[in-house]
């Protein structure tokens, strides 16, 4: 049953989105999130919308996965319109009981949903056309100058990697110890919060145990592998900007430009 | 002085209570003296706790001896500045196949140790490519590990091993988790390279059925190296292993039990079919 639970949400296929470089997949999002905090008027969301939807059209990901990554925020979403629906203050437009949406209210609210939905949409792009692998790579990269501040660039990276590698390991002996207790009469499904955490317990150490030799054992494997840090090493696949993904920055600058002089109106 | 020499070799470890206090001493090793030639295929036998990973793991240099001296190539590994190169030279596989790939696709696992040593990327290719060839899993090459069977993760690490171009590749039990099946295909692989690449192997195992091939076999027992020979030698002192709790072939037992009952056989029988020609039948 825990198999089933899917890392990252790569969706693999052929796209020019696919094959651009993971840092201007990255670079590309984080400006389109920053570019959403910049509009004043509707027509800039129709700049943004329309930039998202011509990078989907490229991605050639089904709009359905997208959609999907929403399920996850719709309780947020909720929240945060009924909160400034109701509690802005301004002119009043309707008052039921105790309630009042003003005019200020329903334009922030909209505002706020708009942008979340975009926002949402616009990372999952990205993460559903970059494996995590790549991503890891495009951080390291770009998070290189940060060295000199002896932000261990490197190691974090390496970590993420391995994390991401040993998670299906692990979820998988979850499994199997879950199993064993289970065959031995333990019981993960019934009882209130605290007996079904209390529970867990002898599922959590021995998944603990092992998680720490194994960590042992990878260490010990690594450097016999001659892994010493990130002094001295090559890369099997160096990330290089080719044309296209100078065109891709392009493409991003212009839809700045675009987005924000008619944004900003 | 062949690739990898030992002389006087001891390693001991120190048990402390909570204190710091020394509460014993396990000598893992005892005055091992050991020379293995270029190109051989040595397999180290023993049962459990008889030393013999600890032996392998001075190979790579991942433990540093006690007392006593070993050298790989040449190299002293009590010496802090030929690290590197001793694990270049003499690469390790271990036993348990998920905890030794770095990767999440099997070429990148591969590559993971020419990487380390700063090989040019368009070099890397071709050691990968050429390793993921010698141990058959060059079709697997975009795979993630996690999907594939023991046996073909074993191999995997053992390509990654490959593409540093070693001279000696030390195995430490690496069929120990795996199918009947999976240890053929790791058996296979590693007598390949030996065979084909001439790599130095040093295959460390209790399967009686893997040292078959082997040129030299050494048994170790309580930290010594109790007995050492061709494994003709070794299998014809049938009661000396099971003495130290070793199983011999099943062949071979019986051929000794049927030469106990008076039968004419040579010793040292390793095949059915060497049984069934002594045998004339």
């Amino acid at each position: 049953m825990l198999r089933d639970i899917t890392l990252g949400q790569y969706y693999q296929t052929e796209s020019v989105i696919h094959k651009l470089d993971p840092r201007v997949k990255l670079g590309g999002t984080l400006l389109y999130i920053v570019s959403l905090f910049f509009f004043k008027n509707y027509l800039g969301y129709v700049v943004a919308a329309l930039f998202l939807g011509i990078v989907i059209k490229l991605s050639r990901v089904p709009f359905k996965f997208m959609v999907r990554g929403m399920k996850s925020i719709i309780m947020l979403l909720m929240i945060t319109v009924v909160f400034n629906l109701f509690l802005t203050p301004g002119t009043p437009l309707i008052s039921v009981w105790k309630l009042t949406i003003t005019a200020e209210g329903l334009k922030l609210a909209t505002t706020m949903a708009i942008r979340l939905v975009l926002l949402i949409i616009g990372s999952s792009v990205m993460t559903l056309t970059t494996t995590p692998n790549n991503l890891t790579d495009g951080m390291e990269k770009m998070m290189r100058p940060l060295k000199i501040f002896k932000v261990p660039v490197h190691e974090v990276a390496m970590m993420m990697s391995i994390a991401l590698r040993f998670i299906p390991i692990l979820l998988e002996e979850t499994d199997k110890i879950m199993k064993a207790q289970i065959a031995r009469g333990a019981d993960f499904e019934s009882g209130n919060l605290i007996k079904r955490a209390k529970a867990l317990v002898p599922l959590l150490v021995p998944l603990f145990i092992s998680a720490f030799r194994r960590a042992n054992d990878l260490a010990m494997a690594m450097e016999a592998r001659c892994y010493r840090g990130g002094e001295g090493r090559t890369k099997m696949k160096p990330l290089v900007y080719k044309k296209r993904d100078y065109l891709g920055y392009g493409f991003v600058v212009i839809y700045l430009v675009v987005g924000i002089f008619v944004g900003r109106l | 002085m062949g690739i990898i020499k030992a002389k006087d070799l001891v390693y001991e470890y120190i048990r402390r209570d909570e204190d710091g206090n020394v509460e014993g001493i396990n000598t893992a090793v005892d005055h091992v003296s050991l020379d293995i030639k270029q190109g051989q295929f040595i397999a180290i036998l023993g049962h459990n706790g008889s030393g013999k990973s600890t032996l392998a793991k001075h190979m790579n240099a991942i433990l540093n001896p006690t007392e006593g001296t070993l050298w790989v190539d040449g190299m002293d590994t009590n010496e802090e500045k030929n690290i590197w190169n001793i694990r270049q030279t003499a690469g390790m596989v271990f036993q348990n196949p998920d905890n030794q790939i770095i990767g999440q696709v099997v070429e990148e696992d591969v590559g993971f140790g020419p990487e380390n040593m700063g090989i040019p990327t368009k070099e890397i290719w071709e050691r990968v490519e050429e390793s993921l060839r010698a141990v058959g899993m060059y079709e697997f090459r975009k795979h993630s590990p996690n999907k594939l069977s023991g046996g073909q993760k074993q191999r995997i690490s053992i390509a990654g091993v490959l593409a540093m171009h070693p001279k000696c590749i030390v195995l430490d039990e690496p069929t120990a988790m795996l199918d009947p099946s999976g240890r053929k295909e790791v058996i296979r692989a590693v007598r390949g390279l030996n065979d084909v690449e001439g790599i130095t192997v040093i295959l460390i195992t209790h399967y009686m059925d893997e040292i078959i091939h082997a040129d030299k076999v050494f048994v170790m027992d309580k930290g010594k190296i109790a007995m050492e020979g061709t494994p003709r030698e070794i299998f014809s002192q049938v009661e000396k292993l099971q003495e130290l709790r070793l199983d011999v072939p099943q062949v071979t037992l019986l051929a000794h039990e049927l030469k106990k009952q008076g039968v004419k056989l040579p010793d040292g029988i390793l095949t059915t079919k060497e049984l069934i020609a002594a045998l004339g039948i």
